[in-house]
């Protein structure tokens, strides 16, 4: 047992020592949030602070456009070649100019001068806000009351709820795309570790040092010192890995998402009071959001994740994967002798996690279907695929019974493997076949 | 008394054969030469002995215990092929081969120190196997063969890959280890050392033992009765002497003093053949010419071979 320890060291410490790995396990998390930070932050970099001389030749929007702390409007009465002199020489970034003749049926422009270009939010803002106010003023041109309109808006929300055998409803908060997501995590980190058994097995084949150290363990011992430390390796990565991208994360989205979230919150207690009061709410005094409706489901969605549900499930499916696959590749690891000469048997482990892949992509827009379902339980697919079908209804007995046959068939190719292992280490210079590797599993 | 007693061992891979009911004896504290040509089945029983791999039929007997588990630390191998980690340093390489053994962290460390200064390599230590030459490689897979201090070592060409003054350097510590009581298996294709080295030696061809014993008794069972013989005189005097008796196999003439070999026909002996030519000639020198190992591998061997015709030997190494 000493010596597993032994073994596992050795493959940890061998990789710690690599550069490129350390490399990869600090960078990769920075890279990635970095990208989604620098999204993020590419659409909200229209909260530049904007000053906007309004040059309003119709003369109604006079106090009705609405500044927000990022938006300041002044009104004023120059014309518009002194408006754009006032704004080259003082502080102002924006010239709004809108038109006589847009009010009253005439095809309606506005005109923004800039010095900087304006974001599209701010320009989406604008917009709103003035084909607002030229439609109140119609209506009252035609003696409507705004409110009347207003109050017969009706937004319908489609909420989707699932009815189990015993007829309980339940709220159905499937992944989704997060699940479809996870699902393709969980792929890339299988393969990634998978094939670094496959190659800390080969290495040892190729360098001739395996039968020096097949004289002192077993090659059982060496071969489950090896998954084990790959685990154990990935286990460390992934802590590594999470920490820096918490850090990353909480430290982006105070930076960016504060006003966001600001926002988010007011929505929602927005949407409780519409709720409470029905179409009684004066509309006036709530804010328009509809531009960033889509942001707040995505929030929504993610406040909603069972997120400790998920990264048990992870860490489970990832190990029994993982152990899984890697005792696959640690056979074929044995069996060649040089990467080329790997292809052929690595394309038929890759397809069953591929077609996990896809059943997972499948399973995004039907959770439920027959083939997701299978896929789930079948060992060769389930990390992936009950990954991407995940969510809190998810019958505890499917966990269960996934989770069990996929580590009871660890167990059965961990055999397997050792047979292959055994003989497969020691033997040089011949291609070795299907047929060949089915013979090896029959020598005593 | 014997150290390691392998009774009637066979084993198959699929249809091949690689060792048929093979039967060695190997006493404690002797040098023991395995020979044989490629692919006869040395390194099948090596594996065997070392419990890579089990033998399908037979058994071996440790010290007269049944070889188990617990034999893996009073054994050293140093295979044929061999090899280190490439990218790990000297040291921690050796650190960790030596603990697979069974050595203690703390004894593991004493002992390297010893042998690093013992072959003068200290400053390898931090070294990564890369930046070593073969040679220098080699010392290295020596030392942590016999570092766990087995009682017995198993050599797997030795020599190859080490300069002359390496060879004898390892050669002197091959003794060394066989005055401190160590027993070693030696498997070699090169001859000269097999008689400089082993005490005793069997040779497997074919997945079979076809000769086993001392090196001096197998030297004196395959004389041939044939002689080096010296002498200034009549040339047509000395044949006709010899007559029946024998064959003349080489002849040379220096200096006036011929030198024949002569394989003498099995009835006759050195004496009768002497009484026979004396009269003829004036002898210079007469020696009995006793096959070397070398010979004896090569007779032995393709023997064998010339039984099973279309059969390609490897014998060159």
């Amino acid at each position: 047992m000493s010596k597993i320890g032994l073994i596992i060291k050795r493959e940890i410490k061998s990789k710690l020592s690599n550069k490129t790995f350390l490399i990869m396990t600090f960078l990769a998390p920075i890279l990635i949030t970095g990208f989604f930070g620098f999204i993020i932050k590419m659409s909200m970099d229209d909260k530049t602070q904007q000053k906007v001389l309004v040059v309003d030749d119709t003369k109604h929007t006079t106090q009705l456009l609405q500044g927000n702390d990022y938006i300041t409007f002044v009104n004023t009465n120059l014309k518009l070649d002194e408006a754009i002199d006032k704004l080259v020489k003082e502080d102002y970034t924006c010239v709004l100019n809108i038109f006589e003749n847009t009010v009253g049926g005439g095809a309606g422009a506005v005109k923004l001068f800039y010095k900087k270009s304006p974001g599209l939010f701010f320009q989406e803002n604008i917009k709103n806000q003035l084909e607002k106010i030229f439609q109140e003023e119609k209506l009252k041109a035609n003696n409507i009351d705004p409110n009347i309109i207003n109050n017969t808006r009706e937004s319908i929300k489609l909420i989707t709820q699932k009815v189990d055998e015993n007829g309980f409803k339940k709220d159905d908060s499937n992944l989704g795309f997060l699940g479809f997501l996870v699902g393709a995590l969980m792929f890339m980190f299988i393969m990634l570790y998978g094939m670094m058994v496959f190659r800390s097995v080969m290495e040892e084949k190729t360098n001739r040092i395996i039968e020096v150290i097949v004289s002192s363990v077993k090659p059982f011992e060496l071969m489950m010192g090896k998954i084990i430390g790959v685990a154990l390796l990935g286990l460390i990565q992934f802590i590594i890995m999470g920490v820096i991208s918490i850090i990353l994360t909480t430290l982006l989205s105070t930076l960016f998402l504060k006003d966001i979230n600001k926002e988010f919150s007011k929505f929602n207690s927005q949407q409780e009071l519409v709720k409470k009061m029905g179409t009684n709410v004066n509309f006036n005094q709530l804010e328009d959001y509809q531009d960033k409706i889509e942001v707040f489901d995505l929030l929504k969605k993610i406040d909603a994740l069972p997120i400790q549900l998920i990264v048990i499930c992870f860490i489970l499916y990832f190990i029994g994967g993982y152990l899984f696959y890697s005792s696959l590749m640690a056979a074929i690891g044995s069996a060649v002798d040089s990467e080329a000469d790997s292809q052929q048997f690595i394309t038929p482990v890759m397809i069953p996690l591929m077609a996990g892949y896809f059943i997972a992509v499948k399973s995004m827009t039907n959770p439920d279907s027959a083939i997701a379902y299978w896929a789930s339980f079948i060992p060769f697919t389930s990390p992936i695929v009950m990954m991407s079908r995940l969510n809190v209804n998810t019958p505890v007995w499917e966990l269960l019974l996934s989770l069990g046959l996929l580590y009871a068939s660890f167990i059965f190719m961990a055999y397997i493997a050792a047979k292959i292992y055994r003989t497969g280490i020691l033997m040089y210079g011949k291609k070795v076949s299907w047929k060949e590797v089915g013979k090896w599993l029959f020598y005593k | 008394m014997s150290l390691l007693q392998i009774n009637n061992v066979s084993k198959k891979y699929g249809n091949h054969v690689a060792l048929n009911n093979v039967s060695i004896n190997v006493s404690e504290k002797s040098v023991f030469g395995l020979l044989g040509p490629n692919g006869a089945g040395k390194t099948s029983l090596i594996r065997i002995i070392n419990q890579i791999t089990g033998p399908d039929t037979g058994e071996i007997l440790f010290k007269g215990e049944k070889l188990s588990q617990k034999h893996i630390s009073k054994i050293g191998y140093l295979p044929e092929e061999r090899g280190l980690y490439k990218k790990m340093p000297v040291g921690e390489q050796a650190m960790y081969l030596a603990q697979l053994k069974g050595l203690k962290k703390a004894e593991a460390k004493k002992r390297l120190t010893y042998w690093f200064e013992k072959f003068e390599m200290q400053t390898w230590w931090k070294k990564k196997i890369d930046e070593l030459s073969k040679g220098m490689q080699q010392k290295v897979q020596f030392i942590v063969t016999v570092l766990h201090e087995p009682e017995l070592i198993i050599l797997d060409e030795p020599f190859s890959g080490f300069d002359p003054v390496n060879a004898q350097l390892i050669k002197n510590e091959i003794l060394e280890l066989r005055k401190q009581g160590a027993t070693i298996i030696f498997s070699t294709h090169n001859m000269g050392s097999v008689e400089e080295l082993c005490d005793h030696i069997a040779l497997i061809n074919k997945s079979e033992k076809i000769l086993d014993g001392t090196v001096k008794d197998i030297r004196k069972q395959h004389r041939t009765n044939t002689y080096k013989v010296a002498f200034k005189g009549n040339v047509m005097g000395f044949t006709n002497a010899l007559w029946t008796g024998g064959e003349v196999i080489e002849k040379i003439t220096e200096d006036d003093i011929n030198y024949f070999t002569i394989k003498l026909n099995k009835a006759i002996t050195s004496s009768q053949m002497l009484q026979a030519v004396l009269p003829h000639c004036e002898l210079v020198s007469f020696n009995e010419i006793i096959p070397n190992m070398n010979d004896i591998f090569i007779s032995k061997v393709s023997t064998t071979l010339t039984n099973e015709t279309g059969t390609q030997s490897n014998l060159t190494e």
